[in-house]
């Protein structure tokens, strides 16, 4: 399916999110509260069928979060981008290993990482940081580490 | 030439001709230097890149078993020396006391690579590398490179091999200043 | 470290295999809790080699951070490293001359078959075989020749810059890449009688470790470990970068699924990749080897998104940028992640010994998993 007919078909499913200009695939912003409904309709609508998530990621903006999801679907061969807002004093959203078993993977070190709390998850707990890094999320701009990191 | 004899592994000692056959006068300590350094059997342990140019060198190019070092151990129980072929994280550094610990007296260490003499190319701005294995274990030898080649690495066996037989090695002083 | 992990009902044996560990291919920590000899759960602790790479990325400028990549997947350095120009290149808009292409596609292709080699010496030591691993290296060690006189290192070569290649190719690469053909040909049929037709080792990868089609999709599995379930997934087809759609070559799918499945994948796939390297070798156009770029490179602000296919999967390369000359965060989609993440929900119910042949054919490289 074509970008155009992409963008129509999805303002249709959820008519208050906006999409960004410009970038190869089709971006679609949607906020923390819809994005459980959106996921399902887009595994299960039959065309458009996104069964493979392939990139689960965070960017920290200072201000905010935004979790960023990768789609693509193999029946179709078309791609899109899902990126959610999240506060970023206290970052919450729903978890989708349910729907994608890959995520269980990616929003634990996404989790260990940046500190977002993904409810309902089966098993949220560190990944890759040893014990004891619970709190610490490094990848987070504010992280203080005096002895390793130079701030140039 | 002087380097060329160093490597000569002759039996040390002089021997004496007498009817019938030879007596071999020699020192225990210099008998001994020679059979262990003869026969070091290293454990496998790599954590990354590095370990590929370890098992290129146990492979039949560069094959490490002419000098001894053939039968490659699992269990640190079993084994001589432990080559750090690879990074050593946070993480990853108590179980390597642990794993040197458990190895029996003489034990030898060789560091190989960048990452394990002083954190590499990860030294600045990570925050869970150890900036160089020695940081956790004494090391005997250190072999640069990132990987170094494997002619670097049977270097660094021959190097150890020479420590051995010259008697520096960290046991050897210890018990000779006791 | 030592920890309470809990009490188990009756007759539960909880071991660890790993860290250190002659078959894991790295540092990789497993807890597997058994009830005789059959599995019940196997849980991977992650960790023993992370370098921190996408953080210290953030302060390396879009030419130095391609060095870190190498040693990310190690066995596919060089596919790493072209990932991460093509994305810059994606940013910046260079054009890449056909030259460079070229080099670029058969130096991709000659590290697949290596890694692949390494991969079927390991395999079948871990299966209890040396013979195989020292017939690998052999093959291994002519084309890490080939890689040190033309990029200068045998292991992690940065050869692919922004732009091309970092220097032309040797003159004696084509020639001794020909002679590797050879070579390989003539070897090729001691692979089936040591390995493929072994009747030892059939027995133990025929029907073991099951991949479904819909659990490979939903678990995010890609390369080899998805094609021996009959999942078609290969990048190089699918989206192709650089030259691959000029070039005639399958792509390798099986439909049983099992780990016998997934080693005939990767064994026909090496014949593929040389069969590539005939079409391009006597065909290097002549030109430029690197494009002209500005000295400092400052990607425009946006987020950038590039896949490629490695031995191992689909290696993607995430770049967000805010107009710096360092990325400002930099997310590597590592196909190792995704293929470990399964071995849990395959490996329930079967025996311990069958889970060295899954992590075998599953080819896990920890540092890929851990970054």
């Amino acid at each position: 399916m074509q970008q155009e007919e992409l963008k129509i078909k999805l303002s249709a499913l959820l008519p208050a999110a906006t999409f960004e200009e410009g970038g190869e695939w089709l971006t679609m912003q949607v906020e923390p509260t819809d994005w459980p409904a959106l996921a399902n309709n887009l595994l299960t609508e039959p065309t458009l069928n996104f069964n493979f998530l392939f990139c689960l990621t965070c960017v920290d903006w200072k201000t905010h979060l935004t979790m960023v999801y990768h789609l693509s679907s193999r029946t179709f061969g078309h791609n899109m981008v899902v990126k959610v807002q999240l506060d970023a004093a206290k970052p919450v959203i729903a978890t989708v290993s349910d729907l994608w078993r890959t995520a269980e993977f990616h929003e634990r070190e996404v989790y260990e990482m940046f500190g977002v709390n993904f409810l309902n998850h089966p098993d949220l707990r560190l990944l890759i940081l040893p014990d004891g890094w619970e709190g610490k999320n490094p990848l987070r701009k504010d992280f203080e580490d005096p002895i390793n990191m130079i701030k140039l | 030439m002087a380097e060329q004899q160093a490597i000569q592994t002759e039996f040390p000692g002089k021997i004496h001709e007498i009817p019938g056959g030879g007596v071999v006068l020699s020192k225990l300590d210099d008998i001994i230097n020679w059979a262990r350094s003869n026969s070091l059997w290293p454990l496998t342990f790599a954590t990354s890149c590095c370990g590929i140019e370890y098992m290129s060198v146990a492979g039949a190019k560069y094959d490490f078993s002419r000098f001894g070092f053939e039968v490659a151990r699992a269990s640190p129980r079993q084994a001589d020396v432990i080559i750090i072929a690879g990074t050593i994280v946070n993480k990853m550094a108590p179980v390597l006391k642990r794993l040197y610990d458990q190895m029996a007296d003489p034990k030898y260490v060789i560091a190989m690579g960048a990452c394990a003499i002083s954190g590499g190319p990860f030294f600045y701005n990570t925050y869970s590398v150890v900036k160089g294995a020695d940081h956790v274990i004494p090391v005997d030898v250190y072999v640069a490179g990132c990987p170094p080649r494997p002619e670097a690495l049977l270097h660094s066996l021959i190097t150890l091999q020479q420590k051995i037989k010259s008697g520096l090695t960290r046991e050897q002083i210890r018990i000779g200043k006791e | 470290m030592i920890e309470e992990i809990g009490t188990t009902p009756e007759g539960e044996l909880i071991i660890n295999v790993g860290p250190q560990h002659p078959s894991t291919h790295g540092v990789l920590h497993l807890v597997i809790t058994l009830s005789g000899e059959t599995i019940r759960k196997v849980e991977p602790h992650l960790g023993y080699i992370h370098r921190s790479i996408e953080k210290m990325c953030e302060s390396l400028t879009y030419r130095q951070f391609i060095y870190v990549t190498s040693r990310m997947d190690y066995l596919s350095a060089h596919i790493n490293n072209h990932a991460c120009a093509l994305t810059v290149e994606k940013g910046l808009q260079i054009e890449v001359p056909a030259r460079a292409q070229v080099i670029r596609v058969l130096m991709d292709e000659l590290t697949r078959v290596a890694s692949h080699e390494l991969w079927w010496g390991s395999m079948a030591m871990d299966l209890g075989a040396f013979t195989p691993f020292f017939h690998a290296f052999r093959e291994r060690e002519s084309i890490n020749e080939i890689m040190e006189e033309t990029c200068g290192a045998r292991l992690t070569m940065n050869y692919m810059v922004p732009g091309g290649v970092v220097q032309d190719i040797h003159p004696n690469f084509q020639k001794k890449v020909k002679a590797f053909l050879q070579l390989y040909k003539l070897k090729i049929h001691e692979y089936d009688e040591l390995v493929t037709g072994n009747i030892i080792f059939q027995n133990r990868m025929k029907g073991v470790g099951i991949i479904k089609p819909e659990d490979a999709l939903s678990y995010g599995v890609t390369g080899p470990a998805a094609r021996g379930s009959g999942v078609s997934c290969d990048v190089r087809k699918i989206y192709p970068y650089e030259i691959y759609d000029t070039l005639d070559f399958e792509e390798v799918l099986e439909t049983a699924g099992d780990s016998f499945a997934r080693y005939m994948v990767r064994i026909r796939e090496m014949q593929q990749s040389i069969r590539i390297i005939e079409q391009l070798i006597d065909n290097i156009p002549e030109g430029d080897f690197q494009a002209k770029t500005k000295a400092v490179l400052k990607l425009p602000k946006g987020d950038y998104y590039t896949r490629v296919e490695t031995a191992r999967g689909e290696l993607g390369v995430y770049i967000v940028s805010e107009g710096g000359t360092t990325p400002y965060r930099i997310k590597f989609r590592s196909p190792g992640f995704s293929n470990l993440s399964i071995l849990d929900h395959i490996a329930r119910g079967s025996k311990l010994g069958d889970l060295v042949a899954m992590m075998g054919t599953l080819d896990l490289v920890i540092p890929d998993i851990d970054r």
